[in-house]
């Protein structure tokens, strides 16, 4: 129930626009967590983060806290952070190792448990004798409901039943199979490094403004404006083109007509394609040299195949904005309804040139670092939407109307008419309404 | 201690390297990029890594690395009329401290000193804090010390940020 009595769950949601309690009511919020954020399934991190037995990670599912580590098998576990003694957080550090023993320890009273979340040992046994058996299951750290590894991508959900994981990607899949299909070993290799930021909006404004075509040439005029200047100014003084990362910025204000030509696509459970856009198939050395490591292996007509992928953007509702062409994911951990955080990665492609690594950098540097120049204005425009939003005055509906009617639909996905159509909030949204209403 | 210490520098050396690091400061906070720019040599570069433990910002993640091409873009965004994060006025305001001379190179005079600052950002109703250690690489210069490398390494170098750096701290 929203605060706001007067509403209900049901009612928040039209075909052309929502009402602001979906951003704003905490209470609203909480139920996001229980029926979107539990019940579907959330990108933990990559297999390649934790490489040796011992290794963690911790993130979030909702507001749960997990862990994601490797186990002296080798096999990966996502696990709740809780000790199940008197419920401490086990692993306090953002990443680390278990040390020797590969045993977590809590640090409170001690117990240990694998890294498969079993209690190991603890202090002071006796006192337990005759009283409970250790191996009971509420005596354990607990994995999360469900796991499954999509291609080194590694997902959990803290709900019992639902669709499998390739199932519920369905479309969603490309963002992971371009990643490592762009690979001549077929695998990607996560960079040991998160930029975790935080911003103060809703999770959803985030996800909404990541193909949403009509806000890059204004949102980041001052940077498209800046960068393309700096390409003259570097070619006069130096005599040389400026460096590729100039173009990703400058590309920020391309013209609206560009934007207009391509097209996004909607596919069930609300995740959404931007087809088009960068050209990242350039003569350069490095785009042939990767040709030739990808025909080396698979045949030219294969990697041709493999290379004309033009997947620029996909979102995996609720979890994962993903470029996959430059290898970037970025992850949104909602923190309350006006506050989000999200833990920013990149990749390397096994097997491929280095310099194709160059240009992923290049990306995750400008776009997503701390110091970026472009997420800046975003991030603006997020918090001036949460605030707005916010306003009890002033009207109650956000307009989702670009383009409503006109996109079509066929077997369930929808192709956008425009890549400026809202078609990619819109598809948010009606999963939003099943997830929220349990499809009734 | 380190054989070429403060200790065995002299008194003008490290009155000249303290006012020129406090000067950088000024600078910053007056945003006056001109003189921004100027600090730096040719092939100067503002370094924030990732890591204190990381040894160099080539071809890994940094929070920032970058020459003064990549300063001289971020000067004409924050001054472009359409930077909206910047509209509602942005301050800050720099301490800086701690300057201790970790070495001088007898013959060119070049100097690599570290001093601690603490910083303060002023935009949207908001302050923010940053603190952390400077590394300078100084090249002596007819016109006084140039900026080789400017290290920065923040304490909060983990994150989570709250919100982004739009200029130098
Ligand atoms: S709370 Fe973990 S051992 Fe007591
Ligand atoms: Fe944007």
């Amino acid at each position: 129930m929203p605060k706001d009595q007067n509403l209900d769950i049901g009612s928040l949601v039209e075909p052309d626009r929502v009402h602001k309690a979906c951003y704003a009511d905490e209470e609203v919020f909480e139920q996001e967590l229980k029926n979107i954020f539990h019940k579907s399934w959330i990108y933990i991190g990559h297999e390649s983060q934790v490489p040796n037995p011992g290794d963690y990670w911790t993130t979030w599912v909702g507001k749960e806290r997990m862990i994601i580590c490797r186990a002296e098998d080798g096999q990966v576990h996502v696990l709740y952070n809780r000790c199940p003694h008197r419920g401490a957080l086990i692993c306090n550090n953002l990443h680390g190792n278990s040390g020797n023993k590969k045993s977590f320890r809590c640090p409170y009273h001690a117990w240990q448990f694998a890294m498969d979340g079993s209690l190991r040992n603890l202090p002071m046994k006796e006192g337990y004798d005759g009283i409970i058996d250790l191996k009971d299951p509420q005596l354990q750290m607990r994995p999360a409901e469900r796991q499954a590894n999509y291609r080194g991508f590694i997902f959990a959900s803290l709900s019992e039943d639902g669709p499998d994981l390739e199932t519920w990607l369905g479309g969603g899949k490309v963002a992971f199979d371009d990643i490592c299909n762009r690979s001549p070993e077929g695998e990607a290799e996560i960079v040991a490094n998160c930029f975790r930021i935080i911003q103060h909006s809703n999770w959803k404004i985030f996800l909404e403004n990541q193909l949403d075509a009509v806000h890059p040439s204004i949102t980041h005029h001052s940077t498209g404006d800046a960068a393309a200047d700096m390409q003259k100014v570097y070619k006069d003084k130096t005599g040389e083109d400026a460096p590729m990362g100039y173009q990703f910025l400058a590309d920020f204000t391309l013209p609206f007509e560009k934007w207009d030509s391509l097209s996004t696509i909607g596919h069930p459970y609300g995740h959404n394609v931007l087809a088009g856009y960068m050209g990242l198939r350039p003569r350069d050395p490095v785009t042939i040299a990767h040709e030739e490591a990808l025909t080396a292996v698979h045949g030219e007509e294969r990697m041709d195949e493999i290379l004309s992928t033009n997947v620029h953007h996909v979102l995996v509702y609720p979890c994962l904005s993903v470029q996959p062409p430059l290898q970037q994911l970025r992850a949104v951990r909602p923190l309350a309804a006006n506050k989000t955080l999200t833990e920013i990665w990149h990749f390397k492609l096994k097997g491929a040139p280095e310099g194709i690594y160059d240009r992923s950098l290049a990306y995750y540097y400008h776009v997503n670092a701390p110091s970026t120049m472009v997420n800046a204005d975003d991030l603006n425009n997020f918090r001036a939407c949460q605030d707005g939003l916010e306003l009890d005055g002033g009207g109650d509906w956000v307009s989702l109307h670009r383009n409503v009617g006109q996109d079509p639909v066929v077997d369930g996905v929808t192709t956008s008419v425009t890549g400026m159509s809202e078609q990619p909030m819109r598809n948010m949204f009606a999963a939003w309404q099943e997830y929220m209403t349990g499809g009734e | 201690m380190p054989k070429d210490n403060a200790l065995n520098t002299s008194a003008d050396t490290q009155r000249a390297v303290e006012q020129f690091l406090y000067q950088q400061a000024e600078i910053l906070d007056d945003r006056r990029w001109d003189d921004w720019l100027e600090l730096f040599t040719a092939d100067g570069k503002y370094w924030m890594p990732v890591d204190p433990e990381q040894v160099t910002g080539e071809r890994v993640p940094n929070i920032f690395y970058e020459d003064v091409y990549l300063m001289d873009m971020r000067i004409r965004r924050v001054e472009h009329p359409y930077a909206h994060s910047q509209m509602a006025g942005h301050r800050t305001s720099h301490t800086v401290s701690n300057v201790i001379i970790q070495s001088e190179d007898e013959a060119t005079g070049d100097v690599v000193c570290t001093s601690r600052f603490h910083m303060v950002e002023y935009r949207l109703d908001d302050q923010r804090y940053f603190g952390g250690k400077y590394t300078h690489t100084l090249k002596k210069t007819e016109g006084g010390y140039r900026i080789q490398l400017q290290r920065v390494d923040i304490a909060n170098v983990e994150g989570p940020f709250d919100f982004v750096m739009q200029v130098w701290l």
